[in-house]
């Protein structure tokens, strides 16, 4: 019933051979007796977007730790760059679901934290951090606690915090889920922007239909738990258009109501 | 600027005064002086230097037991909290220590370290301490998942954990704890005075109580009350200081 299959444009396949900047290969891992993913591969190639869809509860958060090397798979391993993960590396920075803030901590030193971690002197992250607070939207709250911002404000802090650290590989659980619609858009068109000119590896994880096909290069469906990778579909064609005129291109409108057919299954 | 905290402290106090007043006047028992009266003598022996000699010899053992519950409770807190095996083998003692009827290990403390400032500064630790450690490993084993998860995945090292997460995350717990053990190491303190030998203000208490001075009896009670009620409030400075964003408790959604 897993069934495979690979969607793609003949004049993008330069594009898939290029290499893969993580590979997950044939991971499964049990929580007790709950089997959350079983015998799952899957490669991102380097320089693209990659959203993970799927049904909630299915694992997805689970495989971004296990690429983050902040879980053990229970068979399997994953590689990043060619090179066994064994734990947390400078190469991959993560953007957490639930933000993950610390809240005796200002919105400067949370986001400054994986800087400081890595040894930069103190001047020189905050200057990092100022500018990473200014790209997601936060300038003036740079002296704010935690709990003095809203939830959509608390998760670009998360994410100014994963982008400063300057990582190869970029992790993101979510992280769009708690701002609102127009900040939505325009993260997503921001985010399209960051694929397009730095050279970094995007693994998105996202529930909205809509939001994969519009920011990936890759997306991959998840079945429900145990979860192995359903179907793989690379939008292609509407890359090139602008960013005004996706949403109204047919290819991502069929790919849209594609993947929403498959899914619905599981919802049903 | 009064603070609304602030007043609602001050109207409470205020309140309280006028209740000890009123029950003096009734008077509820013969040996409860009013509020005044114990004023009087308050303010009479701070005025002629009997309070501030008690004082030093009461803050000797006070300071010393407190101090050093401070510092090895969270040290042991810390330790037990990180380590399951510290935490099987430790954790019991202190849970019998906290449970233990104080008055009847006295005479053992004192067949054992005599009447002087040692037995006083165990009673005090004895009060003070268990409080403090099973609040700081209880803390420290309760640290959200995510907070480490977030450490580990930006490359911090054990001790940046430790310092940067763990212990800012025990925080208020940890100062709840210490809060409660210096409140009872203050009637450490004082039961040790009252139980070992009378000296300071403990002296003063039995003293003025075998003359029936009863305005001095409950002055001193009054001015160790007043003590604690200061020293709880540097605490709580302290803590606001050293950990600003902890106030509001902690954001998750
Ligand atoms: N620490 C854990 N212990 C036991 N079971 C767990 C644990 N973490 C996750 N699970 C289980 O593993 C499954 C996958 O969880 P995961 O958080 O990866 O899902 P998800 O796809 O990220 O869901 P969502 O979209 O709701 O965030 C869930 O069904 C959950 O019950
Ligand atoms: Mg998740």
């Amino acid at each position: 019933m897993a069934m495979s299959q690979i969607k793609e444009d003949s004049n993008q396949t330069e594009v898939v051979k290029s290499e893969s900047a993580v590979s997950v290969k044939n991971i499964t891992k049990n929580y007790g007796d709950i089997e959350a993913l079983r015998d799952m591969s899957l490669e991102f190639p380097r320089g693209q977007l990659t959203s993970l869809l799927g049904p909630s509860g299915c694992g997805k958060t689970t495989l971004l730790k296990i690429i983050a090397g902040l879980l053990e798979p229970s068979s399997g391993y994953v590689e990043v760059n060619g090179k066994s993960v064994t734990g947390p590396g400078p190469d991959r920075a993560f953007v957490f679901q639930d933000f993950a803030l610390l809240p005796w901590a200002t919105v400067l030193n949370n986001v400054a934290f994986g800087l400081e971690m890595r040894g930069v002197a103190k001047s020189e992250r905050e200057s990092i951090a100022e500018k990473y607070i200014g790209d997601v939207g936060l300038a003036g709250f740079e002296n704010s606690y935690p709990h003095e911002l809203s939830g959509g404000m608390r998760q670009r802090v998360g994410l100014a915090r994963a982008l400063s650290v300057d990582s190869d590989v970029l992790l993101m659980d979510e992280p769009f889920s708690a701002v609102d619609e127009q900040t939505r858009r325009k993260f997503q068109e921001d985010l399209l922007s960051l694929v397009q000119n730095e050279n970094k590896t995007f693994l998105f994880v996202t529930h909205s239909i809509e939001e994969a096909v519009y920011v990936s290069d890759q997306i991959a469906i998840l079945l429900p738990r145990p979860s192995r990778v359903s179907e793989i579909i690379r939008p292609s064609s509407f890359r090139g258009k602008g960013v005004d005129n996706i949403r109204r291109d047919p290819e991502y409108l069929d790919i849209v109501d594609d993947i929403w057919s498959s899914l619905r299954t599981y919802v049903e | 600027m009064i603070s609304r905290a602030n007043l609602l402290k001050v109207l409470s106090a205020f309140l309280l005064c006028g209740a000890w007043e009123i029950a003096g006047r009734i008077p509820v028992s013969y040996a409860f002086p009013t509020f005044l009266d114990s004023m009087r003598a308050f303010f009479e022996m701070i005025g002629n230097g009997v309070m501030l000699a008690a004082y030093k010899e009461t803050l000797r053992p006070l300071v010393i037991g407190i101090v050093i519950s401070a510092v090895l409770g969270i040290g042991l807190g810390l330790w037990v909290g990180l380590n399951n095996f510290f935490d099987w083998l430790f954790s019991p003692i202190f849970i019998v220590m906290q449970a233990a009827p104080l008055a009847a290990l006295i005479p053992l403390l004192v067949l054992a370290y005599g009447i002087g400032l040692t037995s006083k500064v165990l009673v005090v630790c004895i009060m003070a301490m268990p409080v403090i450690v099973l609040n700081t490993s209880g803390a420290v084993r309760n640290t959200p998942e995510s907070f480490k998860e977030m450490g580990k995945s930006f490359l911090a090292s054990r001790t940046s954990v430790l310092l940067r997460i763990v212990i800012p995350a025990a925080s208020p717990v940890i100062f709840a704890g210490l809060r409660l053990g210096v409140s009872a190491g203050f009637i450490g303190a004082i039961l040790a005075e009252l139980k070992i030998t009378p000296t300071g203000v403990g002296d003063i208490i039995t003293y003025s109580r075998s003359i029936a001075d009863y305005p001095s009896m409950y002055a001193a009670i009054f001015s160790i009350i007043l003590l604690a009620v200061l020293f709880l409030n540097l605490l709580e400075k302290i803590e606001t200081i050293l950990f600003k964003g902890n106030q509001r408790g902690y954001v998750s959604d």
